[in-house]
């Protein structure tokens, strides 16, 4: 495949070192990183063998944290400073978060996302999740004997902008390299996808820990597509808990339990659950601080009864998604399930009648988003596969702006194949008005009210004119990774004033540099260090893909003049690369970067062509 | 050089027509996909990276506009220098406009009724008569070359596909 060599850079050169590259499932109730190793997508045990990493971090007075089972198990004598299902607050205002009495933590309203506050400090979600992320982190390095180049990190397809932002910011806090965020039942069909060679239209059921998630995807000659997506970011395992958690309540008759209580007594539930998914009954002991004892035995039938209205809230997004996709039931060739929470036989039951066929479960549902990340990771990273594949994803929900009267104005809609970008003109309202306000918003509800706000900025100097005669032009921009970014411009009179911005909720660079420095307070050298390291890394890539394109198509798109002056600049950066000096290596790469937009550009456009002339010759072939 | 500005139709080699061939490009849309993604650059340097990110943007917004036909039909006359869908382009046929407040009015009731039935029936007349226009596009874009007529057959299109998505989102409420 000649054709295929010109699109990756880096690749084709003489075989290289494995870049060592992770997938990462940061779950609600338990988190995995998962690697392709001689061919295989495997889960990366801890020292115990543990492949789960429960996504519990506990805060300790001396500020250190303990993180997973160990926090766990502590999480009923401590629970103010144990933080279970964190990335339910990820991206949230204190009003998002439902239940909130239920939880024993100290909230603190925060604008944009709610902190938590511990004994170690008040906390954000974003720094409770890098804790998570950086104890996967050190578990890959120690179990793959090297630092890692990256991670793609996966997140519900449902999350919003500003959700991603928030998991994007806590990867760059634990010191990851992020090479994608990818939708989970994305990373889930990745895996089945591969393994099984599979065609068609499929759909995943995701029901995980705080978030329920459907997609339909269709997969073609190695092409993934995700047509449709939909769900509920407030619907999950939890949600099963807490129904037998106020069943317990109702039946034992108690009303005052403490902190300590509360968290004991969820934990039985959740364990009540585990046992329904083999067994036709449960019990639930449990002994209060209080010293009284609830002894009750809760059968199968009782738990579907009680959770039924949640099994069927999981069907109307499906119901929507298939709408979404224009597709009907019978049109699905299989259902892939993901999430602990399939394991519950009435989700399997009611998934199979809806769909019209027994769920696919032969991958651990628990597992399967690690391992497609992982798969996914190891192509990103340059590790050739073995099979070519691509993947289109989606924006989850649409974007738009306010308009007069608190209304909704989309922009981008829904399911809209990202990188994507969209520009619309607006105008003013008053005579002499030099200003406008923009008020970013997400959703699909037409008044703005119920819309998720997602930034808020001004343009400034816009000339003096009549109502109606200034043009503005808004632009949307969705990254490969799903995130947005706007800017606007007034074009009636050729003056432009140009403002981009990042969503409210996302932390920005000052931000994340400030905890950065917090968690390296007393180690000045080592930020250092890590900077030089950082940017050597990135010279090092940069002097990789530039060799690679130079002896694949320097001779045939650089002239001997604009090759040597690659070449110059080159040598120039790999002498940069060999000192010490972070200004040098970063100027060097920053030159190398310059120098080499033509270069790129005709390579892009021989890309294309040859796509083109490649589609042309497959067409002669049939 | 490859142009930046050049028509979508032409982007992907295709002529530019109303009637499309579907499978032609799906086929060429996913081989420069497979060409150009960002993820083909994940590791590429940041000159590359960029191009890739703006030529990916461009070639998903012509795909989107050329694989729905109310889209690709408002693009052809907007090549002509045509903006069908201008507020001050509002012309439409009376009768047309009488049929289509009878049909708002019997989806409001059986939407008030929640009468499946009903909203059956509604689908499928109205999807018939998107066809219809979808038909008549053809004919007014590619064989008369009669632009103006095409222009109201857009609009009439719009009002179609807008009660279309309303009874949509009626059985949504109903289920």
């Amino acid at each position: 495949m000649a054709l295929l060599q010109i699109s990756e850079p880096g690749l084709s050169t003489a075989p290289h070192q494995h870049r060592l590259a992770v997938g990462i499932d940061l779950g609600t109730t338990n988190s995995l990183v998962a690697t392709v190793r001689n061919g295989v997508s495997v889960v990366l045990n801890d020292a115990h063998g543990h492949g789960l990493l429960p996504s519990v971090v506990r805060y300790l007075v001396d500020g250190s944290t303990s993180v997973g089972y160990v926090a766990q198990a502590q999480a009923a004598e401590d629970p103010h400073n144990t933080i279970i299902s964190a990335k339910r607050f990820m991206g949230r205002g204190i009003k998002d978060i439902p239940d909130l009495s239920t939880m024993p933590y100290k909230f603190v309203d925060a604008p944009g996302m709610v902190q938590i506050r511990t004994a170690a400090g008040v906390k954000s979600p974003v720094e409770i999740s890098s804790e998570i992320l950086k104890a996967l982190k050190a578990r890959a390095e120690a179990s793959l004997g090297g630092e890692l180049v990256g991670a793609v990190i996966t997140v519900p397809a449902y999350f919003d902008d500003a959700q991603r932002q928030a998991t994007k910011d806590a990867a760059r806090l634990a010191g990851l390299n992020v090479l994608r965020l990818l939708n989970e039942p994305t990373a889930a069909a990745i895996a089945y996808g591969l393994d099984n060679a599979a065609e068609g239209i499929y759909a995943v059921y995701d029901l995980g820990g705080g978030t329920f998630d459907i997609s339909i995807l269709k997969l073609t000659r190695g092409v993934f597509e995700v047509l449709a997506t939909n769900g509920d970011s407030a619907l999950g395992g939890d949600d099963f808990d807490r129904r037998i958690y106020c069943w317990v309540l109702e039946q034992a008759k108690v009303h005052t339990l403490d902190d300590r209580d509360k968290t004991l007594l969820m934990a039985r539930a959740r364990e009540a659950k585990e046992t329904l998914s083999e067994h036709t009954s449960a019990h639930i002991t449990v002994v209060l601080s209080t010293g009284e004892v609830v002894n009750l035995n809760l059968s199968e039938e009782t738990f579907n009864e009680m959770t039924a209205s949640l099994v069927n809230k999981t069907l109307l997004p499906c119901r929507k998604a298939l709408r979404d996709a224009g597709l009907a039931a019978e049109e699905v060739k299989g259902v892939v399930m993901v999430g602990g929470s399939t394991r519950i036989p009435r989700v399997q039951a009611a998934v199979g009648d809806f769909f019209g066929q027994t769920p696919l479960t032969n991958l651990d549902p628990d597992k399967v988003v690690s391992l497609g990340a992982a798969i996914q990771a190891n192509v990103l990273a340059g590790n050739k596969a073995g099979e070519d594949w691509l993947l289109l994803d989606v924006v989850p929900l649409s974007l738009g702006l306010e308009t007069m009267g608190g209304l909704t104005e989309k922009i981008i809609p829904r399911n809209a194949t990202i990188p994507t970008a969209r520009a619309q003109e607006f105008t003013t309202y008053k005579d002499g008005q030099t200003a406008m306000s923009i008020h970013v918003v997400q959703g699909e509800r037409e008044l703005v009210a119920d819309c998720r706000s997602l930034a808020r900025f001004e343009l400034r100097g816009i000339p003096p004119m009549v109502a109606g005669a200034a043009r503005i032009r808004v632009t949307f921009q969705v990254d490969a990774d799903g995130l947005l970014s706007v800017s606007a411009r007034e074009l009636g009179t050729g003056v432009e004033s140009h403002i981009a911005v990042k969503p409210s909720y996302g932390l920005g660079d000052d931000e994340v540099a400030r905890m950065l420095q917090d968690s390296y307070a007393h180690a000045q050298d080592d930020m250092t260090a890590r900077n030089l390291a950082e940017a050597k890394v990135d010279g090092r890539r940069l002097v990789d893909a530039t060799e690679a394109a130079l002896k694949e198509n320097g001779p045939a798109l650089l002239n001997e003049a604009e090759r040597t002056q690659v070449e110059k600049l080159l040598t120039g950066l790999q002498a940069a690369l060999d000192g010490n000096d972070l200004a040098a290596v970063k100027r060097a790469t920053e030159m190398l970067n310059q120098g080499t937009v033509e270069f790129a550009a005709r390579r892009m456009d021989m890309s294309v062509k040859q796509a083109l002339t490649g589609q042309r010759l497959d067409a002669l072939k049939l | 050089m490859l142009d930046f500005s050049r028509d979508h139709f032409a982007l992907f080699d295709l002529p530019a027509s109303y009637a499309l061939d579907g499978a032609r490009l799906d086929q060429a849309y996913r081989d420069i996909q497979s060409e150009i993604h960002p993820d083909k650059f994940a590791h590429a340097g940041e000159a590359e990276q960029r191009l890739s990110m703006q030529w990916t943007t461009r070639v998903n917004e012509a795909y989107q506009t050329l694989r729905r036909p109310f889209d690709r039909a408002n693009y052809l006359l907007q090549l002509q220098g045509i903006h069908a869908m201008d507020a001050n382009n509002t012309s439409m046929p009376m009768d047309f406009l009488m049929q289509h407040m009878e049909w708002s009015e019997e989806l409001a009731d059986a939407k008030k009724a929640q009468d499946v039935a009903v909203l059956d029936r509604l689908e499928k007349t109205l999807r018939n008569e998107a066809r219809d226009f979808q038909a008549q596009l053809a004919e007014q874009i590619d064989q008369h070359h009669d632009y103006p007529a095409a222009s109201e057959t857009l609009r009439k299109l719009r009002f179609t596909d807008k009660l279309l998505a309303e009874v949509g989102s009626a059985y949504e409420l109903i289920e």
